[in-house]
C-alpha cells in the first residue's frame, strides 16, 4: 500500500454544488426550464397484454388546448433500445415509440400534447381505444419457451450475439464455468442446495423522470434531462427519431438522484418526438405513480446456488444458476444477470476448486427492468451469502472465522472474475475491523429480551466492479484560466454522488492549487469530452483516470509557453503550481501571464483533453453486520445497528464515500423488508405509489456506522477503487441471516415482511 | 376564479387562481422553485413549507385554502437556513438535493419549536420528510454539530 501525503485527495471537501442544493436555488430540469412548453402526457395500456386494434382520437383532439395526439401509426418502425450502454448494446431493439402491441400494463399507447396538463388529462380520458386483449406472460418461471411469446415481430434485433431469442421468450442466455464442478461437488462432505427469489425494486430517485425538449438556435433539437447518460441518450434519440446525431443535443442539469434508473432513457424519446413534430418546446414529468410502473427497476431474480464444502469448512465448490425476468422489454437484461455470478463467486477464491455460472433472461408482460445500483451482484450475493451463513450455522462454526478461511485475498488469482488478480484488497482487514467496532462476540448470540423481542446480529460480505473493464470510457478537459485558475470539463454525471467535487479534487492535486480554483461543467454533448456516462461504478476510477492524465498533458503544455517565455528550452523548467521556475536562473513567470501569452500570438493551447478506458475492473470490498430485535408475536423486525467497514482503495473524499454507503445500507435495509413490487393476476402494479411502496424513512435504519479499510489500487486515480454500487450489497444476506438466528427459519424471498417471519415459525 | 390574498415571504401577493389550484403549484408558478413534488401521495415530505409558521404539505393545501395567511418559502428563509445548512454540507449530506429544501424547511420548524432536541427527537419530527440518497444519518449528524457549536458558542 502506498502512503502519501495528499493536499486534495482523501480529504473530506464540500461538494461544490452543496450550498446551492441546500439552499433550494432552481438547478433542476423543471426549474431551469420555460414553464410554458407544452406539457406532455402517455396514455398507458391497462392490459400486459394485447393488440391496439382502433384508436380514435378525433374527440380528443378537439379539447381546447390540445395541440395534437400521436398513435402508433404516426411513428417510425425502427427498433430501438433505451438502454444507456455502449454500442453495440447487449440489450436487443425491441422497442418503437408507440408500439401497436402494448406488452405491460403501462405501456405507451398515445402522445399527448396540450397546452396545460388539464387539458392534457381532459384528453386522454377522451381517446377511445378497442384492444384485443391477449393472454399475458406473467410468471418468470414460465416464460422459456411459453407458446405466449411477448416478441414475436420479426422484425427483432439484437445487437450483439447474447445467446437471446425473440422466439423463445429469451433475451440472453450464457454457461461458463471453471474446473470440474460436478466432480468437486460429488467429492465434498456438505451440499447445499437453495433457491432465492428478489424482486424488481424501484430506486425511486426524489426527482422522477423528466426531459425538456426544444429546437435550439440553429434549429437542432435540444434536449435538457434528468440523466446519467448525455451521449449515449444522444445516440439512441437519434435511432428512434430517425435524424442525425449531428442535430440532436443532450445536456444533464443537476440531477435528483439515479441510482441507476437514468441510465436508461425511460422518457426521453416522448417530448423529443413532440418538438419535433410541433416545433415547440415540450415537457414531460413522470408522476410518481408512472415511475413506480413504468421506470427501470432492478431485474426480478430467481437463483439457484449449490455449495460444496468439506467438514472444516473449506468452500469448495459453487453452481449458480440465474433466472433473470427482463420484463416486457430487454433493456440491461443480458449484463445485470452476469454480476449475480461474475460479482459473487469471486468472493470465495480462497479455497475454491471449481465454480459454474449460468443464467437465462426472460421477458414477460411486467414492466421493464433496468439498471438499479448493485446491478445483479446485489440479487448474486444475497443468495450466496445466505447459503454461506446456513453452511456456518450446519457447521457450529462462527460466520466471520468460515468467511475468513474462505476469502479473496490481496494477490490471488481470481478466475471467477474474469482472470483478474486482486491486487487491492483488505477485505480480510474489513472483517477484522468491523467484526471490532460491532462487537461481534457479544452481539451475534440470541439474547431473549424476555419481553417477546429477541435480539441477535447476521453478518455478509460484497464487492462489486470499478466500471466495465474494456468498454467504459472516461474523458477530461482541463482548462488554463487567466487568474491561473483551471476549468474542468467532463461528460460524466453528477447525480448528487459528488463526482464534479472528486475530480476537482483530483485537478487539485495534480495542478498543485486548491479546490476552488477549480470550476466544473458537465454535462452536455455540445461542449463535454466523450464519456460513457456514470455508471457501472466507473467514474472516480475511469474518468478520474483521464483527469490525472489530462492534467499531465496540461503541466507539460504550461511548462512549454513558460519556457519560450523564459527563452530556454522545455527540460530547464519546473511547474510550481501559481509559476513555472527556470531552474538555473531561478527566473519565474506566473500562471496568469501564461494564460495571457496563450491568448495571443500563439501555437499552443493552454488546454488538455485526455480519455482513458481500463482493461481491468478492481473490485472494491466490503463486511456489513447487522443487530436486530425481532418481535416473536409480530414478525416486527428493527435495525438497532448497522455496521460497515469499505475497501474502495483510498477514498478521494472521506465524507462523501461515507455517505454514498449509509445511503446504500439503507436502501438495501428497504428492500429487505419493506419494498415490494407485486402484480395483480391480470399484470396490474400494486405498489403503484409511495404509499404502498415503502421506501425507509430515518425511524426504520436505526445507527449507522461505517469505517474504511484502506488499500491502494495501483491502476486506478491517486489508488481509488469505486464505492457507489457495492454498498447496496451486504443488508439482504445480512438482515436474513440475524432473522434466521432469531427465529429458525431461512428466508430465501425479498422483502422479509412481519407477516412473513409470524407466518413462518414453526417451518424449522 | 378566485382571488387570494397571500403574504408570501414577506411580500403581500393578490392572485386570480382557479378553485382546484394546489399551493405547490400556485408557488412554483410564483418563482419558488425550492418547492418541490416528489409524488402524488402526500408521502415525501419535498413540498414542505410554512403557512403561518407550521409546517404544512404544500401538495394537499389547496391555494385558495392560503387566503388570508403567511406562507414561507426557502426562498424567504434563506438567512434562517444559512445557519445550519453548512454543517449539512460538511457531512455531504446534501447529495442529489432534491429532498433538501424540504427537509431543510422542516428543519427550520422543529428547532423554532425545540432549540435544544435530542436526536431521537430530530428523528421523529423530521420523519415524513424521505430522502433516497443519504440513509439519513450525516443529515443528522450535521444538525448535531449545528447544536452542539451553538452550545459551544452559549457557553463562551
Amino acid at each position: 500500500m502506498e502512503h502519501k501525503e495528499y493536499k486534495s485527495i482523501n480529504k473530506s471537501v464540500r461538494k461544490k454544488d452543496s450550498m446551492q442544493l441546500l439552499l433550494g436555488k432552481p438547478v433542476y430540469m423543471d426549474d431551469i426550464t420555460p414553464s410554458d412548453a407544452l406539457v406532455v402526457k402517455l396514455l398507458r395500456s391497462p392490459y400486459a397484454n394485447a393488440i391496439v386494434q382502433e384508436i380514435n382520437t378525433a374527440i380528443a383532439k378537439k379539447v381546447p388546448g390540445i395541440v395534437d395526439i400521436y398513435t402508433w401509426e404516426d411513428v417510425a418502425s425502427t427498433r430501438f433500445t433505451i438502454a444507456g450502454q455502449t454500442y453495440p448494446e447487449p440489450s436487443p431493439y425491441d422497442r418503437l415509440i408507440i408500439d401497436r402491441h402494448v406488452r405491460f400494463v403501462g405501456d405507451v399507447v398515445a402522445i399527448i400534447a396540450a397546452d396545460t396538463e388539464k387539458t392534457a388529462y381532459k384528453a386522454m380520458n377522451l381517446i377511445n381505444v378497442k384492444y384485443e386483449v391477449l393472454e399475458p406472460v406473467l410468471d418468470f418461471r414460465t416464460a422459456k419457451d411459453n407458446p405466449i411469446l411477448v416478441h414475436p415481430e420479426e422484425d427483432w434485433f439484437p445487437p450483439c450475439e447474447v445467446g437471446g431469442t425473440n422466439k423463445r421468450n429469451l433475451v440472453a442466455s450464457d454457461i461458463n464455468s471453471h474446473g470440474d464442478v460436478d466432480a468437486v461437488m460429488s467429492s465434498c462432505d456438505i451440499l447445499i442446495d437453495r433457491t432465492f427469489h428478489t424482486k424488481a425494486f424501484n430506486q425511486a430517485m426524489m426527482e422522477t423522470f423528466r426531459t425538456y425538449t426544444c429546437l435550439d438556435r440553429y434549429g437542432r433539437l435540444h434536449v435538457v434531462s434528468s440523466t446519467q447518460i448525455v451521449f449515449h441518450c444522444r445516440r439512441i434519440l437519434s435511432r428512434a427519431l430517425g435524424i442525425p446525431k449531428s442535430r440532436i443535443r443532450v445536456e444533464k442539469p443537476r440531477i435528483g438522484g439515479g441510482f441507476g434508473a437514468k441510465q436508461t432513457a425511460v422518457c426521453e424519446v416522448y417530448p423529443a418526438f413532440v418538438t419535433l413534430k410541433t416545433g415547440r418546446a415540450a415537457k414531460l414529468i413522470y408522476t410518481r405513480e408512472e415511475s413506480q410502473i413504468a421506470g427501470s427497476p432492478r431485474h426480478e431474480m430467481e437463483i439457484r446456488v449449490r455449495l460444496g464444502a468439506d467438514k472444516d469448512g473449506r468452500i469448495r465448490a459453487l453452481d449458480l444458476y440465474t433466472l433473470s425476468n427482463s420484463g416486457a422489454y430487454g433493456e440491461h437484461g443480458p449484463t445485470t444477470v452476469g454480476l449475480s455470478g461474475h460479482k459473487s463467486i469471486p468472493l470465495y477464491t480462497g479455497g475454491l476448486e471449481a465454480h459454474r455460472f449460468s443464467y437465462d433472461v426472460v421477458y414477460t408482460n411486467t414492466m421493464a427492468a433496468g439498471a438499479y445500483r448493485g446491478y445483479g451482484a446485489t440479487q448474486g450475493i444475497f443468495a450466496l451469502e445466505s447459503v454461506v451463513n446456513e453452511l456456518a450455522e450446519k457447521l457450529g462454526m462462527d460466520p466471520t472465522v468460515l468467511r475468513e478461511q474462505n476469502m479473496v485475498r490481496e494477490g490471488m488469482h481470481m478466475p471467477a472474475y474474469y482472470n483478474e488478480t486482486a491486487r487491492a484488497c483488505a477485505l480480510d482487514r474489513c472483517m477484522e475491523h468491523c467484526r471490532k467496532i460491532f462487537h461481534w462476540e457479544e452481539k451475534y448470540p440470541v439474547r431473549d429480551m424476555g419481553n417477546g423481542k429477541v435480539r441477535t446480529a447476521g453478518v455478509a460480505m460484497a464487492m462489486q466492479g470499478s466500471g466495465i473493464s474494456n468498454v467504459d470510457v472516461g474523458s477530461a478537459t482541463v482548462k488554463l484560466g487567466e487568474d491561473g485558475n483551471y476549468n474542468l470539463l467532463i461528460g460524466a454525471a453528477d447525480m448528487g454522488t459528488g463526482c464534479d467535487t472528486i475530480l476537482a479534487q483530483m485537478v487539485a492535486e495534480c495542478m498543485e492549487c486548491s479546490v476552488d480554483d477549480v470550476a466544473v461543467f458537465g454535462a452536455d454533448t455540445d461542449a463535454s469530452p466523450y464519456d460513457s456516462g456514470s455508471y457501472a461504478s466507473s467514474t472516480t476510477y475511469i474518468t478520474g483516470k483521464a483527469v490525472e492524465k489530462a492534467c499531465a498533458d496540461l503541466k507539460k503544455k504550461i511548462c512549454s509557453i513558460a519556457a519560450k517565455m523564459l527563452k530556454c528550452q522545455v527540460e530547464e523548467v519546473v511547474f510550481e503550481g501559481t509559476r513555472v521556475r527556470r531552474i538555473d536562473t531561478g527566473q519565474t513567470v506566473s500562471l496568469t501571464d501564461i494564460a495571457y501569452k496563450s491568448q495571443a500570438f500563439s501555437m499552443q493551447s493552454a488546454e488538455a483533453t485526455a480519455t482513458h478506458s481500463s482493461p481491468v475492473s478492481p473490485p472494491p470490498y466490503m463486511v456489513g453486520m447487522v443487530e436486530i430485535e425481532l418481535d416473536k408475536f409480530t414478525g416486527k423486525v428493527t435495525i438497532l445497528d448497522y455496521m460497515a467497514v469499505v475497501d474502495c482503495g483510498i477514498p478521494i473524499n472521506p465524507a462523501l464515500a461515507r455517505v454514498q454507503t449509509e445511503g446504500g445500507i439503507v436502501q438495501g435495509i428497504g428492500h429487505t423488508l419493506f419494498e415490494n413490487v407485486q402484480f395483480d393476476r391480470k399484470g396490474c402494479p400494486i405498489e403503484s405509489s409511495f404509499l404502498q411502496y415503502k421506501v425507509p424513512t430515518r425511524l426504520d435504519m436505526g445507527r449507522l456506522k461505517v469505517e474504511f479499510e484502506h488499500s491502494y489500487e495501483p491502476t486506478g486515480p491517486f489508488g481509488a477503487k469505486s464505492i457507489g454500487e457495492i454498498v447496496i450489497n451486504t443488508p439482504a444476506p445480512a438482515i436474513a441471516h440475524a432473522i434466521y438466528r432469531a427465529t429458525g427459519v431461512w428466508h430465501r424471498e425479498l422483502p422479509i415482511t412481519p407477516e412473513q417471519i409470524a407466518l413462518s415459525h414453526g417451518e424449522k | 376564479m378566485i382571488e387570494i390574498k397571500i403574504k408570501l415571504n414577506g411580500k403581500n401577493v393578490v392572485d386570480y387562481i382557479e378553485a382546484d389550484l394546489l399551493l405547490i403549484d400556485f408557488l412554483r408558478k410564483r418563482g419558488c422553485y425550492s418547492v418541490k413534488r416528489g409524488c402524488e401521495t402526500a408521502s415525501c415530505g419535498l413540498c414542505t413549507v410554512l403557512m403561518d409558521g407550521k409546517p404544512v404539505l404544500s401538495c394537499s393545501v389547496l391555494a385558495a385554502r392560503a387566503d388570508g395567511h403567511e406562507v414561507q418559502t426557502l426562498e424567504g428563509l434563506q438567512e434562517e437556513a444559512k445557519a445550519f445548512v453548512g454543517f449539512i454540507a460538511d457531512q455531504g449530506a446534501d447529495q442529489c438535493g432534491f429532498c433538501n429544501p424540504g427537509f431543510v424547511m422542516n428543519t427550520i420548524a422543529l428547532l423554532r419549536e425545540n432549540p435544544d432536541p435530542t436526536d431521537d427527537e430530530i428523528r421523529a419530527y423530521l420523519a415524513g420528510n424521505l430522502c433516497r440518497c443519504t440513509g439519513y444519518e450525516g443529515q443528522l449528524r450535521g444538525i448535531r454539530n449545528y447544536l452542539d457549536s451553538c452550545k459551544r458558542q452559549n457557553e463562551s
